[in-house]
């Protein structure tokens, strides 16, 4: 009888991390960033398979990483919040509360399957007042950070992190659609189109659902720089 | 005994449909709410009036709205207009055991079709039979009274405005005839619910616009 290999816990869970960190830096960054009136989620995206979802009243969701994965991760927040919403009531429904749940999946996926998600996601809530806006990072592992003012996932989010942590400042729409666009194209060194972006807002301006996606008709206005 | 609401309505209009209610609850004889909602949207572009047992009806006009929405982000598409009408069709066929108790639920469903640009009218049965109407209908107790007059006045050409007073008209009329619709009550400054959805999608009639064709309506019939 062939006796089982040894392979220590330390081993494998440094295996699992690299095999998902190898994966979600294949994918495309996306860009979280707090503006004056919300929340700009900035992708760069040329497909109409989309990385940015609304979620909830005001809540939005952004996927890096296997496009199958985040989807199903999406798709369970959306019915976890729906549920939560039906049951209780829409004002109950907190991305802090979704976050969570993420997090506990995707720990749990991470430690106890042979193949860890290869996944980087972005949980984000509009407040009443820029005071109350949340924005959670969660890891493949399941490790979760909340973050201030913006934040990034996938492939280069080191580069873009490191691009806006100079640049970064509370401001308007436009000016904070620039800076996100500037930093993809300084982290990909290679310029961008509106048709080869994917961009949404949190508008706390808006009655009820507070999601809203923006064309490529407003993009190339928003992008225009005077 | 549980509390009913009782007529609602809609009719289509040259650019949409608009969806009209009274805002009153009964238990037998009594009134048991003054002010009920019985006309909710539904989501951008339809709207969903109630009849029956009002707490089945709310939650069915709940779910409805939630199912609509939820398949939205799901799909990232909105549901066609024949397909959400479908869907709550479904769900009233679900409700049959509950109606055989008495607690029976119609709804009307009133929607513009962003793809066939046109408004539409969907009314159905306790068994979740489903059928359009191309002109106007009304159900509940005043409901009968309600088509009554708009067989009368109805004009598919109308503007907005016209289908408006042609939808205040038919409730007024109903809430005279029948004793479990309400007028609208101007001394509590209660008025009918209506909504009007366009290509622009919905937009709620406000009260004080209710109120001055009432006035007007209430002059030209000579008193109330």
């Amino acid at each position: 009888m062939a006796m089982p290999y040894y392979v220590s816990p330390e081993q494998v869970m440094q295996d699992k991390a690299e095999y998902a960190r190898k994966g979600i830096s294949r994918g495309r960054s996306i860009v979280a960033m707090e503006y004056d009136q919300g929340i700009l989620l900035v992708a760069d995206n040329p497909s109409s398979l989309s990385k940015i979802s609304e979620i909830y009243d005001k809540i939005a969701f952004a996927g890096a990483g296997k496009y199958s994965e985040f989807e199903n991760l999406r798709k369970a927040g959306i019915r976890h919040a729906d549920m939560k919403g039906y049951l209780y009531s829409r004002e109950d429904v907190t991305a802090k509360s979704l976050a969570n749940s993420y997090s506990q999946s995707l720990g749990t996926i991470f430690s106890q399957e042979m193949k860890p998600l290869e996944v980087e996601i972005l949980v984000v809530e509009v407040g009443r007042e820029s005071a109350g806006n949340e924005m959670y990072r969660i890891s493949f592992d399941g490790s979760i950070f909340d973050e201030k003012g913006f934040t990034a996932i996938g492939g280069k989010s080191e580069a873009l992190i490191l691009h806006l942590k100079n640049q970064y400042r509370r401001a308007s729409l436009k000016d904070a659609l620039q800076l996100s666009v500037e930093a993809i194209e300084s982290a990909y060194n290679q310029t961008t189109s509106p048709a080869g972006l994917e961009v949404a807002t949190l508008d706390r301006g808006r009655p009820g659902r507070m999601f809203r996606r923006l064309g490529a008709k407003e993009l190339t206005e928003l992008l225009q720089k005077e | 005994m549980l509390p009913h609401g009782t007529t609602v309505l809609a009719l289509r209009y040259r650019d949409g449909v608009v969806i009209a209610g009274d805002r009153m609850a009964t238990e037998g004889y009594s009134v048991s709410e003054r002010r009920i909602e019985k006309v909710h949207n539904s989501d951008k572009y339809s709207a969903i009036a109630i009849a029956g047992a009002a707490g089945p009806a709310l939650e069915l006009t709940r779910l409805f709205r939630i199912e609509l929405e939820h398949y939205e982000k799901l799909e990232g598409a909105e549901l066609s207009l024949e397909g959400k009408a479908n869907k709550l069709s479904q769900m009233i066929k679900g409700n049959l055991p509950m109606a055989m108790q008495g607690l029976v639920v119609i709804p009307i469903f009133a929607g513009y079709d962003i793809r066939r640009n046109v408004g539409r009218i969907f009314k159905y049965d306790i068994a979740g039979g489903q059928y359009e109407e191309i002109e106007y209908y009304a159900i509940g107790s005043g409901g009968r009274d309600a088509r009554g007059t708009l067989k009368k006045i109805y004009s598919k050409d109308a503007d907005q405005d016209g289908a408006i007073r042609a939808a205040l008209e038919a409730l007024y009329d109903a809430s005279e005839a029948d004793i479990a619709t309400g007028g609208p009550d101007l001394i509590r400054g209660i008025f009918p619910t209506v909504k009007a959805i366009s290509a622009q999608g919905i937009s709620d009639i406000s009260d004080a616009e209710i109120k001055q064709l009432l006035q007007e309506m209430i002059q030209r019939q000579g008193g109330g």
